[in-house]
């Protein structure tokens, strides 16, 4: 048998799913039995059969993996609960596998595919795409590209109608349930862990209970990062709205004319803005646009 | 030997794995410590907390990269997205040489995340050098490879491991990076001698040991590099340096990780035998 054939046949068994009791199943998803396939490519020992030997595999694939996307999503585990949690994750995981070098982007397709199921988080449809979205956003905001920021002097210094470019990292949400609040609450429970090497993955079986579901609440999010650290930070609509358009690379008047101003007077508007673009300035939110060349614009 | 084309000329000493516990510790306390290695994919990102611990640490100690995922052993070619940014971090760590395993991983641009095994064919061999050759070329740095743990072996492999791992560091010419407490937990899983393991590859190419400790099972072994060293992989250990000289070596502790001391007075002891075996 060629590697080829070794490598395909080997990954296509190790990624079966578990059965029940975390072994590994008699039978492939499309009927192919696994005793067969291990004892074609794997030699047994004094102590292990073929099968046995793969299914180490098996379980190490599902442990590693199920561990990092549980990891992950604290908050989702947390509204749907820690049996229908596996059991979406292991949907997930074998509709969407990992595709990239990084366990860290595995949650990457989570959103899109609870839409594409909805069953999965029947009866917590919203709030749990809310969180999954919250998550993900974390995640893109902890690690995600940061540029020079802007400084006041160069603020002061732009046009009188300037563009003006977010900071990479951050993520805006429009949310329709307060799950900021919920995912703090989980995530001050949680443990930091990291991508070690080679080393083999014990699946904890998390004893979090199933959280009280937040009743709706629209609320819109900044997730943006300080010293390093990730915030969830509450915007108002208007503010989010100006913040989405200054993203699309509309100019200062086409952004604040985005806005619908009619629940506010034009005195009250005008202060708003300015207080909210001296917090973002602060922050840092705004950068420095950096050319192909890496030159500053 | 010790310092060789391997890693870079470099004469390190005894360093240990660069992990979250030990990040305030590290960055308060500045202990003194010979070198640590990295987990290249944890930093392999466009920013944020992690890269600025890493920077930090760079300004004061010597810092090595150490891969899991480039899986030189797999059919398919190695990911271009993924050499990119490990040539960035490269240029950002300096690190003299660059360690990952001889493994496959990947099918298809899909991913286990593990490290599985290969088959010992020459076949395998083949390709593998030509995938660690090719890294080296585009990454400008030495590449050295590690021996794994394993816990199935092939009906198509055609010679030993340790014959595998010299047929595919000589056919790349690059050098290893001897994982003792691996050998012996392959051993025991596979039933071989570990030492007739460290006694055949080739000493000129060993850049770096790994130490490790490792979860016994009724029937197999687990690299689980959540205990100190057992004294059989120090034996290894002893006799690997006996053959290599004073070599770079960094102790992996990656799962319920004690304090920062514990850890470094554990990869500490590996200067015990440096002394007794090689003088260093």
């Amino acid at each position: 048998m060629d590697l080829d054939r070794i490598q395909s046949t080997m990954f296509d068994a190790v990624r079966q799913p578990l059965t029940a009791d975390e072994g590994m199943r008699q039978r492939t998803r499309d009927g192919k039995s696994l005793r067969v396939i291990a004892n074609e490519i794997i030699k047994p020992s004094d102590r292990l059969t073929s099968f046995e030997r793969l299914e180490i595999y098996n379980r190490q694939y599902w442990f590693r993996i199920l561990a990092a996307l549980s990891e992950d999503f604290p908050g989702l585990r947390a509204i749907v609960g820690e049996r229908r949690f596996e059991k979406l994750a292991v949907a997930y995981l074998l509709d969407c596998p990992s595709r990239s070098f990084t366990m860290r982007n595995l949650g990457s397709q989570l959103e899109g595919w609870l839409r594409a199921h909805p069953e999965q988080i029947a009866k917590c449809e919203q709030v749990a795409l809310d969180m999954v979205r919250l998550e993900w956003a974390e995640i893109e905001a902890f690690d995600g590209a940061g540029k020079p920021r802007l400084t006041e002097a160069e603020l002061r210094g732009l046009g009188p109608d300037p563009k003006f470019e977010l900071q990479p990292y951050i993520r805006l949400l429009d949310l329709s349930y307060p799950v900021d609040d919920l995912l703090i609450r989980v995530r001050r429970e949680g443990e930091v862990a990291e991508l070690a090497s080679n080393a083999v993955t014990e699946l904890v079986h998390s004893s979090a209970r199933r959280r009280r579901l937040p009743k709706p609440d629209r609320i819109f999010l900044a997730v943006h990062r300080a010293d390093n650290s990730v915030y969830f930070k509450r915007i108002d609509q208007e503010a989010y709205t100006i913040l989405c358009a200054l993203r699309e690379g509309k100019r200062l008047s086409e952004a604040i004319d985005a806005v619908d101003w009619s629940d506010r007077p034009p005195e009250d508007a005008s202060a708003a803005v300015q207080q909210w673009f001296a917090y973002w300035s602060a922050q840092g939110w705004f950068c420095k646009t950096i050319n192909k060349q890496g030159l500053e614009q | 030997m010790p310092a060789n084309r391997f890693n870079g000329f470099t004469e390190y000493g005894v360093g240990i794995g660069l992990r979250i516990p030990h990040y305030s510790h590290i960055l308060e306390k500045k202990p003194v410590v010979d070198w640590f290695e990295i987990i290249s994919e944890n930093f392999m990102i466009d920013g944020g907390r992690p890269l600025a611990v890493l920077d930090q640490i760079l300004e004061q100690y010597r810092v090595v990269q150490h891969g899991v995922s480039m899986y030189f052993g797999s059919v398919e070619p190695l990911n271009r997205d993924h050499l990119r940014r490990l040539k960035a971090l490269v240029r950002r760590t300096q690190t003299p040489w660059l360690s990952d395993h001889l493994c496959w991983g990947s099918v298809d641009g899909s991913y286990s995340h593990d490290l599985l095994p290969m088959p010992y064919t020459f076949e395998a061999a083949a390709k593998t050098a030509e995938k660690i050759r090719e890294a080296r070329d585009f990454l400008e740095v030495p590449i050295v490879v590690e021996n794994v743990s394993s816990y199935a072996e092939f009906h198509a492999s055609e010679m030993t491991e340790w014959q595998f791992l010299t047929e595919v560091v000589e056919r790349a010419d690059c050098g290893i990076l001897l994982d003792v407490n691996n050998i012996y937990v392959s051993s025991r899983n596979h039933t071989f001698d570990p030492f007739e393991y460290v006694n055949s590859v080739p000493h000129d190419r060993v850049a770096q040991i790994h130490i490790a400790g490792h979860s016994k099972f009724e029937k197999y072994i687990l690299d689980t590099h959540d205990h100190p060293v057992i004294d059989p992989v120090w034996d290894l250990y002893a006799r690997a340096i006996e053959l290599t000289g004073p070599t770079a070596t960094l102790l992996e502790w990656d799962d319920r990780i004690p304090s920062f001391d514990e850890v470094h007075d554990e990869a500490l002891k590996a200067n015990r035998y440096l002394a007794e075996k090689v003088g260093a």
